[in-house]
């Protein structure tokens, strides 16, 4: 969907203090152009941006997410808060992807504090990509609504993620290519479906049945665009957790959810 | 300027000035990094600096730098906080643009004449705006880009310069025939005074410390390698100005004769250095450039992807920590390659502008073009050397570097005066930082009776306590002259700040940084009673410290503090767009508003400092460390694992200068036993390591006694070991010894040693290989050291070396050149083509028969000696690891302990309040390990002569109701800063906040929000997060 010219997104920046806000600051300095766009928070560093950072900003209709830190292995912190960010940004995309956000309204960059002429390039290149995806919503084809209560079931899975997270998705190398290879692993993808996908999933149709009242598998697939067959399975599960009470085809929420 | 104008106008300044008005403990004379080191360390150990620059801002060659190795740390952003820190510490006195004229008097009681050029900007009233530079229509070449660039007569030498003012350059139209002065219409602030005059000030200091650098080799006037003739043979210098973002093409690497981008690039080392005949070039190894060839051939190619290099050398000497691995960096990349030859220039091709070099292959020679030639220029003495000379009075060496002591490099010819920095010598950026430090520690010894009596510290009034009032907000919003006026409405912005909640005062202000209006904001602030206070104008990077000292100056909590950036981040990079960055600047002084109301005020900590000093290791290193500090009265506890200190240097004898290492070491081990206030304990070992900087306990476990020493400061001074080979017959054959063995042979003039007609010497053995992937630094002038006094003590004796690459640098080149004039042969040999060895008997005669290859014959030859030197590895001492593990600092790949900071904090652990000196961080000479004991030294005076240390009210701290005890925040904190401690509700995560860095990585691992970051909270950023979208 083409964006209107007039479209002027909007995009939240979480910097860092000592790289990437520094190559922004030296990006002024040396007077490199870029399209006036973001809107800056200062951070002491990119591992302290929250899950719930991303899914709030987006919740509140931010065109895009950008995430700038220190190059790896420099940052200025001993326990290299950059690879968290990583790691961090890996799995927000995987989350907005399912829930219809656009991954790409999300990027995360490396910029050193010398580096002014990069951050004009990253906030030039970036911003062109956001304004070719249009507003919140628009590229994704979905309701804001949708996508808002989408983020919310994602803000609300962040404590369990974090909690799953050292159990399960802790990166053993932290390297570049480790972090790469870890994602990339063939069990990963299945475990993180098992482990937050659906669970997400589940949240989602909870606050579905909230919002809206009694629905099929069939109704609840579709509006949050999940596979029907999926949507049974977890209302199934829901069901033996006492969540949800199955009343012939019909899902509805249990009464002391 | 005539003598008789200057003498008038000094006469007058001493009728107004007095004599007495500058007094100081310590002139600090070069401002370049080293310089900048030595004034920092010596203020805060609470001395007076005047620290003297000739150039119109600190920074010296360092800001030049585009990036430096092996980190590839951008060079301006480590070095330019520094500056800032020189411009807020109230002890330096910063005179930049000024020069010394002469030195009078005593250690303890030097005058220094200093002569302060006009530099036709009033320091005090110019903010910086650069107003001037705009306006000003005459251009000149930009020294600070090497002239590749052009600047105005009116500039600031560069955008991150202390003092940030401009000065004007004697090209200006005005200054030679009165025309035009623009810059003085245009300024606002009527900073502009063209009647300055040359000003000489007279300064009492009770120590000197010379740090005025070098210069790079010149290669003008022989026109080395083309260079003047041909536009595109350029020297490293340049080509550094090339690379960097703030360069004359803004980092893109356009040569100069047709500013294109050159993809076939030739560097050529050793440029004025290790010459044999050095008529107009010098004898010696420069140090650094085969390490910063490396560099910019890896930068050239991030750059360049495409470019073909060809790197000319005669030996890679990567001696240094992590320069071996740099160098294998550079070598694997696509189309380097690294070519062993002398080179010659060719020609100049007329049309293309490309170079051609010659040069041989085992083929013969070759001619090949080149797009671009860079050539690794060497280091020179500063041009000031001469002069400095006579006017310090003290004397140079025999390559016209500062002469020192041989066993205190940092002390000069004259008592009182010190040196710092590459004056004593070509070095790298680290042994510059440190040697400041080490200078701080002597001067500080020095003038020990006078600490703390010229320094002061800044006073601000008791702060209010305003947690029960509501958010009372005050927006300052600045023009910073035109740079954010002219882009954006201001008075539109202020209007609308006026109208955002909790807001009570809106201003308006042409310069908020300036002395005078921060003065005025604090009076605001105080007469409107405001809580909370954002600026609207430049970045918290550089000004932040300076607002929140103007709300400490109107006692309110500095943390109540926040700011807009709206010039870096808006008017400068969309100054096209003035109704959109307009827009977007209403927006960020919006979120600052909305982070301001959540802001809380917090406490800095101050911690108390035990005046205890712990030193673990009593070899050279501890012990200089120890005896310094134990000097000025801190004391000391020495612990040594052995029976007896010495450590290493027990087994040396002489060094590669001739002096006598055992006279120096009895002397010192006498002069630490002896001394009152050094503890020494032997054949201890430490057991346990508790508390933080400031406040250690750790204890020591000797002799079946074990005590609990409580100190503020560590030094870790563990030393290295020789390498025990398994190689070349080594324990197997008696003729088969060590450098170190052979050196104690000679000591004693051993019989069978002095019998030994023919020696092998083998380099690097346990070292540069896939075990130890590094070079041991010390084994190459070690071997010229006991060659030559073989040849000393047997002239007759044949002496082969085989080695790798001879690694003799800076002045140990000459004796790598006199072992060779005294017939020690030398023959290369290749990693995979070693050296081998068998223990023969022939007629009678018990022999060793070396077969090797030689490169130059192209055969391999067998060479029968009678004895066998093995340059075996320096390696860590064993126990680091543990040792590491109870300081909580790190260990490098290596095994050695890692530093802080590769360049800028050598001495420095990350850890707090722990320092570190000698071979246990990398092998090093013995002078190297001297200078760097007094710079653990110097570093932990900073410390020790404090009573408190300010902790950042910004750190982490958890409500222990929410805490689950998961441990997911203690196991990311790697300075472990976070411990379970058991409560009545059962095991809670606790922060000390001492430890805590404030890096906030655990509040977005814990999974109930139990832990929060101060000032970076939960509420502030959603705050933030809120405002920016409120009008989506």
């Amino acid at each position: 969907m083409a964006a209107p010219s007039d479209f002027k997104p909007i995009i939240v920046g979480f910097l860092c203090n000592w790289c990437c806000y520094g190559g922004a600051d030296l990006c002024g300095v040396s007077r490199f152009q870029y399209p006036p766009y973001l809107r800056v928070i200062r951070l002491m560093c990119s591992g302290r941006v929250d899950l719930e950072f991303i899914f709030r900003a987006f919740a509140k209709k931010s065109d895009g997410v950008f995430i700038g830190g220190c190059h790896l292995g420099d940052c200025h912190y001993n326990p290299e808060g950059n690879y968290d960010a990583l790691g961090n940004s890996m799995v927000a995309k995987r989350i907005l992807e399912n829930i219809g956000v656009n991954p790409d309204r999300l990027r995360l960059e490396w910029v050193s504090a010398g580096e002014g002429i990069r951050f004009a390039e990253i906030m030039n290149e970036f911003g062109a990509k956001i304004k070719s995806l249009g507003p919140f919503g628009s590229s994704e084809g979905r309701d804001v609504a949708d996508l808002q209560s989408g983020l919310e079931a994602a803000t609300q899975l962040v404590p369990y993620f974090k909690l799953v997270e050292r159990e399960r998705f802790r990166v053993p190398r932290r390297t570049e290519a480790g972090y790469e290879e870890f994602f990339a692993k063939p069990d990963f993808e299945p475990l993180f479906k098992a482990l937050i996908i659906d669970k997400l999933a589940m949240g989602r149709i909870m606050g579905e049945l909230r919002a809206n009242g009694d629905a099929t598998a069939g109704d609840i697939a579709q509006k949050l665009r999940l596979d029907a067959g999926e949507v049974a399975r977890h209302l199934h599960q829901l069901s033996q957790q006492g969540m949800v009470k199955l009343n012939g085809g019909q899902a509805q929420i249990a009464v002391a959810a | 300027m005539e003598f008789g104008l200057l003498q008038q106008q000094w006469d007058t300044q001493r009728v107004l000035r007095g004599t007495d008005d500058n007094v100081g403990d310590v002139m600090v004379v070069g401002g370049g990094i080293s310089g900048i080191q030595a004034s920092l360390d010596l203020s805060t150990a609470g001395y007076k600096v005047y620290l003297v620059e000739k150039s119109p801002t600190v920074g010296g060659k360092m800001s030049q730098l585009d990036k430096t190795f092996p980190t590839n740390d951008c060079s301006m952003c480590i070095e330019s906080p520094k500056f800032i820190e020189t411009d807020r510490q109230p002890n330096i006195e910063l005179m930049t643009y000024t020069d010394v004229d002469s030195v009078e008097g005593v250690p303890g009681d030097f005058t220094v004449t200093l002569l302060k050029k006009p530099r036709y900007v009033i320091e005090d009233s110019c903010t910086g705006c650069t107003v001037c530079v705009e306006y000003c229509p005459v251009k000149i070449p930009d020294p600070f880009n090497q002239n590749l660039s052009m600047n105005k007569a009116v500039h600031i030498y560069f955008s991150q310069a202390v003092p940030l003012v401009t000065y004007i350059d004697e090209n200006c139209l005005f200054l030679k025939d009165k025309t035009c002065g623009i810059c003085q219409t245009v300024c606002e602030k009527d900073a502009i005074d063209f009647g300055q005059k040359a000003e000489k000030v007279k300064v009492k200091v009770g120590a000197i410390i010379l740090s005025p650098g070098y210069e790079t080799f010149d290669p003008l006037p022989r026109n080395d390698y083309g260079y003047g003739q041909y536009a595109n043979v350029v020297t490293s210098m340049d080509f550094e100005r090339l690379l960097c973002s703030t360069g004359p093409h803004e980092g893109q690497i356009l040569r100069p004769s047709d500013k294109k981008h050159p993809h076939k690039i030739a560097w050529i080392h050793c440029v004025g250095s290790r010459q044999v005949n050095p008529a107009g070039g010098n004898s010696y190894c420069s140090a650094v450039c085969c390490s910063y060839t490396q560099k910019q051939v890896i930068l050239a190619k991030d750059h360049l992807p495409d470019m073909q290099a060809k790197i000319f050398h005669n030996d890679i000497r990567s001696y240094g920590k992590d320069f071996e691995r740099f160098y294998q960096r550079a070598q694997k990349l696509p189309d380097v390659h690294f070519i062993r030859s002398y080179v010659s220039v060719g020609s100049e091709d007329p049309v293309t502008g490309d170079v051609s070099i010659r040069y041989t292959t085992p083929d013969g020679v070759v001619e090949e073009f080149f797009e671009l030639v860079v050539l690794s220029v060497g280091l020179a003495p500063t041009k000031d050397a001469q002069r400095f000379s006579k006017v310090f009075g003290i004397e140079l060496n025999q390559h016209g570097f500062c002469k020192v002591e041989p066993f205190n490099p940092l002390q000069t010819s004259r008592p009182g005066i010190f040196t710092s920095g590459a004056f004593q010598g070509p070095m790298d950026i680290p042994e510059a930082v440190m040697g400041a430090s080490g200078a701080c520690a002597q001067a500080s010894h020095l003038l020990k009776s006078r600490r703390g009596q010229l320094s002061e510290e800044r006073v601000f009034p008791e702060e209010k306590d305003t947690s029960q009032e509501e958010a009372k907000v005050g927006v300052f919003v600045c023009r910073c002259g035109a740079n954010i006026g002219r882009v954006v409405d201001v008075p539109g912005i202020a209007e609308y700040a006026k109208t955002l909640p909790g807001v009570v005062h809106v201003e308006e202000s042409l310069f908020a940084c300036a002395t005078n209006t921060a003065k005025a904001i604090s009076d605001t602030i105080r007469d409107k009673g405001l809580n909370r206070v954002v600026v609207a104008a430049c970045t918290p990077r550089t000004h932040e410290p300076l607002f929140r000292d103007t709300l400490r100056e109107a006692g309110v909590n500095q943390y109540f503090f926040d700011m807009a950036n709206i010039r870096e981040h808006c008017t400068w990079v969309h100054s096209k767009e003035q109704e959109a960055a307009t827009e977007k600047a209403k927006d960020i002084v919006r979120m600052s508003v909305a982070r301001a109301g959540k802001l809380e005020p917090l406490e800095e900590f101050l911690l108390p400092v035990d005046k205890t000093l712990l030193v673990v290791g009593g070899g050279v290193a501890g012990m200089t460390s120890a005896y310094t500090l134990a000097e000025q009265g801190f004391e000391t506890y020495l612990v040594e694992k052995a029976s007896d200190l010495g450590g290493v240097a027990n087994r040396m004898h002489y060094t590669l200068e001739g002096m006598d290492v055992q006279t120096f070491v009895k002397d010192l081990k006498k002069k630490v036993y002896r001394h009152p206030g050094i503890h020494v304990i032997t054949d201890a070992a430490v057991t346990h390591v508790d508390g933080y900087v400031g406040n250690f306990s750790t204890t020591v476990k000797s002799k079946g006694r074990v005590r609990t020493i409580k100190h503020g400061a560590a030094i870790i001074a563990v030393g290295a070991v020789e390498y025990k080979p398994t190689e070349y017959l080594y324990g197997q054959n008696d003729k088969v010894m060590t450098l170190l063995e052979m050196e104690g042979k000679l000591a004693k003039r051993d019989e069978k040693l002095m019998a030994a007609e023919s020696v092998v010497m083998i380099q690097c053995v346990g070292c540069r290989n896939e075990d130890r992937n590094y070079c041991a630094r010390v084994c190459c002038s070690g071997a010229m050291k006991n060659a030559l006094k073989m040849k000393e003590l047997k002239p007759e004796a044949e002496i082969y070396v085989l080695f790798r690459d001879m690694r003799t640098y800076g002045f140990r080149e000459d004796y790598y050149l006199k072992a060779a004039r005294q017939d020690v042969k030398f023959i290369r040999y290749e990693p995979e083509d070693e050296p081998q060895l068998a223990a023969l008997e022939e007629g009678g005669r018990n022999f060793i028969r070396v077969t090797a290859a030689d490169p130059i014959l192209g055969k391999k030859l067998e060479l029968d000696v009678d004895a066998i030197i093995l340059a075996a590895a320096v390696i860590p001492t064993p126990g680091s690891t543990e040792l590491a593990r109870m300081f909580k600092v790190p260990l490098g790949p290596d095994g050695f302990f890692q530093e802080a900071h590769a360049k800028l904090r050598p001495v420095d652990f990350a850890a707090e309040g722990v320092f570190l000196c000698g071979t246990a961080q990398y092998p090093k000479h013995l002078s190297e390990t001297i200078t760097q004991a007094y710079g653990a030294a110097g570093r932990a005076l900073t410390l020790l002569s404090r009573d408190t240390v300010v902790a950042s009210g910004a750190v982490c701290s958890v409500k222990g109701m929410d805490c689950v005890s998961c441990g997911a925040c203690i196991s990311v904190c790697t300075y472990g800063a976070i411990d379970f401690q058991d409560t009545p509700r059962g095991k809670k995560a606790v922060v000390n906040s001492v430890l805590c860095k404030g890096d906030g990585l655990c509040v977005s691992k814990c999974p109930t929000s139990a832990i929060m970051l101060s000032h970076y909270t939960d509420d502030e950023v959603f705050n933030q997060i809120d405002a920016a979208l409120e009008m989506v």
